[in-house]
């Protein structure tokens, strides 16, 4: 149900590159297939040939055989020779140039959501979101893996190819997106329970929209405009979730969850596993372990009045 | 001969179910709100003929991942702040023999929602019953009272920590690193 309403809206392909090093994988993905189907075609060939052909003397057919094996092997090698080439020279485009970057964000998987964090010499100015991540179209931008749990990979097929994020050491790549659009990205590394279900987005947009995007999650929460609003926020801070999650502006500031401060302009809830609306929103605050089984999140025994002041404050987290 | 054999798959058996026990990961949570049959006695003095002595159970005492979940909670709720990793410190050691307000499950339970005189803050309320008893479950193993064959060998969750030979391509050798972890 999940994948099939993100995969709507959300690209998630290798095959349609929509950046310079999608585009090198791709090339690469190409070059394979075409080796690969001219390799079959010819053992198709020479198996046809040998079918259909009268039956040679035995002393010709000994010299034809070393012949035929020298030949072959010479031209597997120079195939080779020209594949390990290509990727060579794909993966050091890959892995290099992330200096260049202006735009840097660190990006943490935790079990079984990411952590994303525009970096800033300022502190102040440092920006701390989940599951989405924001890019200016054109740009280079450079993205410090981080792990403190077991082994992720961080994988936009559209933009970049799979990187690990190791426990103990920080990793570094760096992606541009060419084209605005939703790009899915996904853990590509078991790593536990929940694995499948620790999705995020790239969202790439023009540079302006990407300003005013990054200028207002700058911001802290707006306080809560109406009376219910304002309960759900007693709420927030006097319960449990004020533990482990962070609403800039409040005294929320557990740092074991997603940062809140701006729910509601995220897209999906959970790592990408549902749309953010608030009938979803508020079944996983009810019951998450029976959506996303075996997540940190506890159920909640909320009462109805008191779910609905929660959900209109939450709401108010633009 | 068959006998032994017999014998043999009975006790294996047996240690299959004990297993179970120990390996159940229970991601739905306890009802709400676990009634209180008895109050909980932290003296053993009492008027008249005493009672029979209660013996009250965890719910997660015997499972190994909610004692490692109970590790987990343990560090990230900050109990650590005063109580270090069973140590002590702020507050008292709790990998001791010694229990100020006892060492029942229920005691323990109490301990953490009630809160006690002269330092410990009442969670009731704040932590979800559930997890109040895995940190039950953990807090109980300091001091070896879990039962043996619950204790996880290892935490379910793996503290990473830069190593000592480890460079980053953010920190390059002879650079200091620009956010030593």
């Amino acid at each position: 149900m999940s994948w099939t309403c993100l995969l709507a809206f959300a690209g998630h392909s290798a095959l349609d590159p929509a950046g310079p090093q999608a585009a090198r994988i791709g090339g690469l993905w190409w070059l394979m297939f075409w080796v690969c189907s001219g390799v079959f075609l010819l053992v198709m060939a020479a198996l046809a040939v040998g079918l259909v052909r009268e039956e040679v003397p035995q002393r010709r057919r000994v010299s034809r055989v070393v012949a035929g094996a020298v030949v072959a092997t010479a031209l597997i090698l120079f195939v080779f020779l020209f594949a390990s080439t290509g990727t060579g020279r794909a993966l050091a485009s890959l892995s290099s140039g992330a200096a260049l970057a202006p735009l840097s964000i660190e990006v943490t998987g935790h079990q079984w959501w990411w952590e994303v964090q525009y970096l800033d010499p300022v502190l102040a100015q440092r920006v701390t979101t989940a599951n989405e991540i924001h890019v200016p179209v054109g740009r280079r931008v450079r993205i410090r893996t981080v792990s403190h749990d077991v082994i992720h990979s961080f994988w936009v097929p559209n933009l970049h190819g799979k990187h690990d994020l190791i426990p103990g050491y920080d990793g570094e790549l760096w992606l541009q997106a060419d084209r605005p659009g939703v790009y899915r990205g996904q853990c590509a590394e078991f790593c536990g329970h929940q694995h499948a279900h620790m999705a995020f987005l790239v969202i790439a947009e023009s540079p302006a929209r990407f300003a005013g995007w990054l200028d207002s999650q700058r911001q802290s929460a707006s306080p809560p405009a109406t009376p219910l609003a304002q309960r759900g926020h007693d709420l927030f801070v006097q319960l449990q979730c004020a533990l482990c999650h962070t609403v800039q502006g409040t005294d929320a500031n557990g740092r074991i969850g997603p940062d809140l401060t701006h729910l509601a302009s995220r897209r999906t809830l959970a790592a990408g596993t549902l749309p953010n609306t608030p009938g979803h929103l508020a079944g996983w605050i009810v019951d998450s372990q029976t959506i996303k089984p075996g997540n940190p999140m506890p159920a909640t025994s909320l009462g109805s009045n008191d779910l609905e002041a929660l959900l209109a404050f939450l709401d108010g987290l633009k | 001969m068959r006998r032994l054999a017999t014998g043999l798959c009975a006790l294996a058996l047996a240690f299959a179910a004990l297993a179970c026990e120990r390996e159940e990961r229970r991601f739905q949570t306890l009802p709400a709100k676990s009634a209180r049959a008895q109050p909980v006695r932290l003296t053993t003095l009492q008027p008249g003929q005493s009672l029979p002595a209660r013996s009250g159970h965890g719910p997660y005492d015997e499972n190994a991942w909610a004692i490692a979940e109970g590790e987990r909670l343990f560090n990230q709720y900050n109990c650590v702040g005063c109580h270090f990793h069973g140590g002590g410190g702020i507050g008292p050691p709790l990998m001791d023999a010694k229990w100020i307000y006892g060492s029942d499950p229920q005691n323990i339970y109490d301990t953490i929602v009630e809160g006690r005189p002269n330092g410990m803050p009442s969670y009731g309320g704040h932590v979800p019953d559930d997890q109040i008893w895995k940190l039950e479950a953990y807090v109980r193993t300091m001091s070896g009272l879990a039962p043996k064959a619950a204790e996880p060998d290892r935490s379910d969750q793996m503290e990473a920590r830069r190593s000592e030979q480890a460079t980053s391509p953010a920190a390059p050798r002879g650079q200091k690193a620009e956010h030593p972890q």
